[in-house]
């Protein structure tokens, strides 16, 4: 081999570093991008979701047409109907309309507005045969449009709103009459099949419960778990059976502990379903070997000279290890389980098989009551072909996403901050 | 009632430590007395003598309870040949929600006495429910106080009983296992009777709908051909394929990069940044893919004449890929380093550069360890339920095009399961069987990869 041989050896094997070297950065920079779209996507989709369109109405709160006095309880007033006022307001929108445009102008409001308007007297009694101006929450469509989610310029009959609920809405806007305001409804209120007023009030509650059965359950079961095998287990037949499984079940997939929790707990026990009881149980067995393989890497942690320590002092074996080992472990511990219950809120499919995919329009009070989790809703929602679902799916995903970090970020600090390092 | 009951023997379990603490101390104090152990053992002594019976005798009779009911008031109907075993189960059932007022509908006349005596039997049992409970506990701890005016070696047994709740801790783990095999065989050996075991394997055509089931008995001409599972096979491994070709280069480039060629502040950054794919729920994904990616490819395909399905197997298949990349890279991470130094100091050495060094010592040398971590990410793309629930369509073809519709076995078990579904019906049961495959086929792909794991560990540790 002379010289230039070499040379152009050389520079190949030179060459073909650099080109290995740049398939690693780029598969890092592909993964990260994934990363990227995919939040990017999600939050362009989901923030409209937390502002609602509402239309300011000049609405006349008739005692006649209200059939309620000033001297009504506030019972006869929540069985007033409130429907003709509002169909007057509306109506003064657009006075010369025909007959059939009016039902048109009635769809421009949500169908919740005369609950709105009920309450808005409630709190403002001396309204009473004056005209006020009521901020009334606009229906999903027009919505839809104000936020600027929903083309205005295809054909009439391919949108769910019709032209002349489009002028209205336009001379409304140049009025400053149409209004933006935080969406609280949304955070607060149940599911419901009207995409303006349904909220993930019932599925953040449910999400709650379960997660409090699947912590209440998992956490001491798991970290008793975890001592025994890490600090007193024999090394013998029955451990090393009990260490296998352990190690399986953390490996099975979620959707066949959907599979147990509706074969032993719903048919067998008979327990309650859909309720955040049976969900948590599920999550509770799926996330224990999740948080006992992360406890026993902390116990493992803690050097044996603490160990041997608190037994050259005369204590016992379970005083060392309840005493000495196990605060010292403690911060691994806890964000080992934080962590596993992260994975437990965002669990969809084994949820699905117990019956939480019910459709729930109040908000649970408690574990026993049938209810929804977050990650449910968002595959409810995203079954649903309204426009405004898409948008709600997504705010459900941010809010998902929010806990989630913020669970996982609390770990972190934990373990960065209490951990201490042997070395 | 339970939970009145559990917080009450809270309660007095509770008391009981406080009382068996400061008994022990005010003996010591007024006449000189040397207990064994610590007065707080003596208060874990009777507390645990005060709540362990009660709770284990709670949890039994709980089991039982609505067995013996139903033993009693189905006995009447029991006399009756016309009513089979499911028959009597519904009657039960329905007894039960009218008693407990959950019953929509119109009240059967027959079944009213039977409420009555339903509801009185209730009343019954809870009674004496509370009553033995409250026995046992009054049983049991004048037995603990005696022994601890004898002085009994307190510490030693509250030590054991702690080491027995420990194991019944860790054996939870080995009755989850149980349960779950149980659960998905008793379904299954019921559906294998009315299917052949053979045509479920073997079959090619997958339409569980068409299985309608008129009577209790099961009609074989109606699950004939119904059943045929090959194409959620198919599905399943076609699915996981064009995933596994997604995350394996992308993983494994980005996990061979992490661990040799990033500085210390890079991969500081970028491991949990890639991590943070994998903690990302699936319906995330699901969601991503099904309104995102799908019709992104359905345009694309129409731009260059090609009919995309928008339920692809392609796009599910890509954002499966996605999802698991993290599972990849981090295990190869950590079996690269996991390579003694010596190794590649040996080829450095050789005049070798830093890729020749990987490809040629480090991939070989850590060639188990890789294998092990794509099994366990197979496995993981094949229990992944949401993403293809949701983008990869519900039509079982037997297609290699990617660009159709094509359905996997946690699909059907969620369709099959979703809502109301009625028991004692073959279609129903085809769900289990279908998590009894599942269950297995992860559970071997997890103990080999797992073992391959374990065997590389030990070789350089």
């Amino acid at each position: 081999m002379n010289n230039k041989e070499k040379e152009i050896f050389l520079r190949k094997r030179y060459s073909a570093e650099k080109r290995f070297r740049f398939f690693g950065i780029s598969s890092i920079i592909i993964a990260l991008s994934f990363l990227c779209i995919l939040l990017i996507n999600i939050f362009t989709n989901g923030l409209s979701a937390f502002s609602r369109t509402e239309i300011l109405l000049k609405i006349n709160f008739n005692e006649k047409k209200l059939g309620i006095n000033s001297s009504s309880t506030d019972k006869e007033i929540k069985q007033a109907n409130f429907d003709e006022v509002l169909q007057d307001a509306l109506l003064s929108l657009a006075p010369n309309a025909p007959e059939l445009k009016q039902a048109e102008l009635m769809d421009l409001v949500s169908i919740d507005a005369t609950t709105e308007l009920k309450k808005f007297y409630l709190k403002n009694k001396d309204v009473l045969n004056k005209t006020a101006e009521v901020a009334v929450t606009l229906s999903d469509d027009i919505d839809q449009v104000h936020k600027g989610n929903f083309p205005r310029d295809i054909p009439e009959d391919r949108r769910r709103f019709s032209d002349f609920q489009l002028k209205i809405y336009d001379e409304q806007s140049s009025k400053n009459k149409i209004i933006s305001e935080f969406n609280w409804p949304f955070i607060f209120n149940a599911d419901s099949r009207e995409p303006e007023i349904a909220g993930v009030g019932a599925s953040l509650m449910g999400s709650f419960f379960t997660l409090i059965v699947c912590l209440l359950l998992s956490f001491p079961l798991g970290i008793l778990a975890a001592i025994y095998l890490e600090e007193f287990a024999p090394k013998n037949k029955i451990t090393e059976i009990i260490e296998v499984n352990v190690n399986n079940l953390a490996a099975v997939p979620s959707i066949v502990f959907g599979l147990l929790g509706l074969g032993v707990f719903l048919n067998y026990f008979y327990l309650p379903r859909s309720t955040p009881l049976v969900g948590g149980l599920v999550l509770a067995l799926m996330t224990l070997p999740r948080i006992i393989i992360p406890c026993r890497a902390a116990l493992k942690a803690v050097p044996p000279s603490i160990r041997e320590g608190a037994l050259a002092l005369g204590a016992s074996k379970v005083q060392t290890v309840m005493h000495n080992v196990v605060p010292l472990a403690m911060p691994g511990t806890l964000s080992g389980t934080i962590i596993g219950l992260s994975q437990a809120l965002g669990e969809t499919a084994p949820l699905l098989l117990i019956g939480m995919v019910a459709f729930i329009n109040v908000v649970p009070s408690t574990p026993l009551d049938p209810s929804s989790v977050l990650p449910v809703q968002v595959y409810l929602w995203s079954e649903s072909a309204e426009r405004g679902f898409v948008e709600k799916t997504s705010a459900t995903i941010i809010i998902l996403i929010f806990f989630l970090a913020f669970m996982n970020s609390f770990a972190i600090y934990l373990r960065n901050k209490f951990e201490k390092k042997w070395s | 009632m339970n939970l009145t009951i559990l917080s009450l023997i809270a309660v007095f379990s509770l008391s009981c430590y406080f009382f068996g603490k400061s008994k022990v101390l005010k003996q010591t104090k007024i006449s000189g007395k040397k207990f064994h152990s610590l007065p707080e053992y003596y208060g874990y002594y009777l507390a645990a003598w005060c709540g362990l019976p009660a709770l284990i005798i709670l949890f039994f009779w709980s089991f039982s309870e609505l067995y013996i009911v139903k033993l009693f008031i189905l006995s009447d109907f029991r006399a009756d040949p016309s009513i089979d075993e499911n028959k009597l189960n519904l009657i039960f059932s329905e007894i039960k929600s009218i008693a407990e007022k959950n019953f929509s509908g119109t009240i059967p006349q027959n079944l009213v006495p039977y409420v009555e005596k339903f509801l009185s039997l209730n009343k019954i049992l809870e009674l004496s429910k509370f009553a033995v409970i409250f026995s046992a506990i009054i049983f049991s701890l004048s037995f603990a106080y005696s022994q601890i005016l004898k002085n009994i070696r307190a510490r030693e047994s509250v030590e054991k009983v702690i080491r027995v709740v420990m194991f019944l801790c860790a054996a939870i783990a080995v009755f989850t296992t149980f349960g779950i095999v149980l659960s998905l065989l008793f379904e299954s050996i019921k559906f294998f009777t009315a299917v052949s075991i053979f045509d479920f394997i073997t079959g090619t055509n997958w339409a569980p709908g068409r299985a309608f089931v008129r009577d209790a008995s099961v009609q074989t001409a109606d699950v004939e051909n119904v059943f045929g599972a090959v194409p959620l096979f198919w599905g399943t491994f076609f699915i996981a394929m064009i995933a596994m070709c997604v995350a394996v280069p992308i993983g494994l480039f980005s996990g061979i990069f992490m661990a040799e060629y990033a500085s210390r502040k890079i991969r500081r950054i970028v491991k949990p940044l890639i991590e943070v794919l994998a903690g990302i729920p699936t319906v995330v994904y699901g969601f991503f893919a099904a309104l995102t990616v799908g019709p992104f490819f359905r345009t694309i395909g129409e731009a260059v004449g090609l009919n995309v399905s928008s339920e692809s197997a392609l796009a599910a298949g890509m954002i499966m890929g996605v999802m698991i990349i993290p599972y990849v890279s981090s295990l190869t991470d950590d079996v690269i380093n996991a390579v003694p130094v010596s190794l590649r100091e040996g080829s450095y050495a050789m005049g070798a550069t830093k890729s020749e060094t990987i490809k040629k010592v480090i991939l070989p040398a850590a060639l188990p360890g890789i294998v092990g971590s794509i099994l366990l990410a197979i496995s993981r793309a094949v229990g992944e339920t949401m993403i293809v629930v949701m983008a990869a369509g519900l039509g079982a073809n037997l297609t290699i095009n990617p660009l159709e519709a094509s359905t996997t076995i946690t699909t059907q078990i969620v369709t099959i399961l979703i809502g109301d579904q009625s028991f004692n019906n073959p279609k129903t049961q085809a769900a289990f069987a279908l998590g009894l495959t599942l269950f297995f086929f992860t559970l071997v792909i997890n103990i080999i990869a797992l073992n391959i794991v374990k065997k590389f560990r030990e070789k350089y540790e």
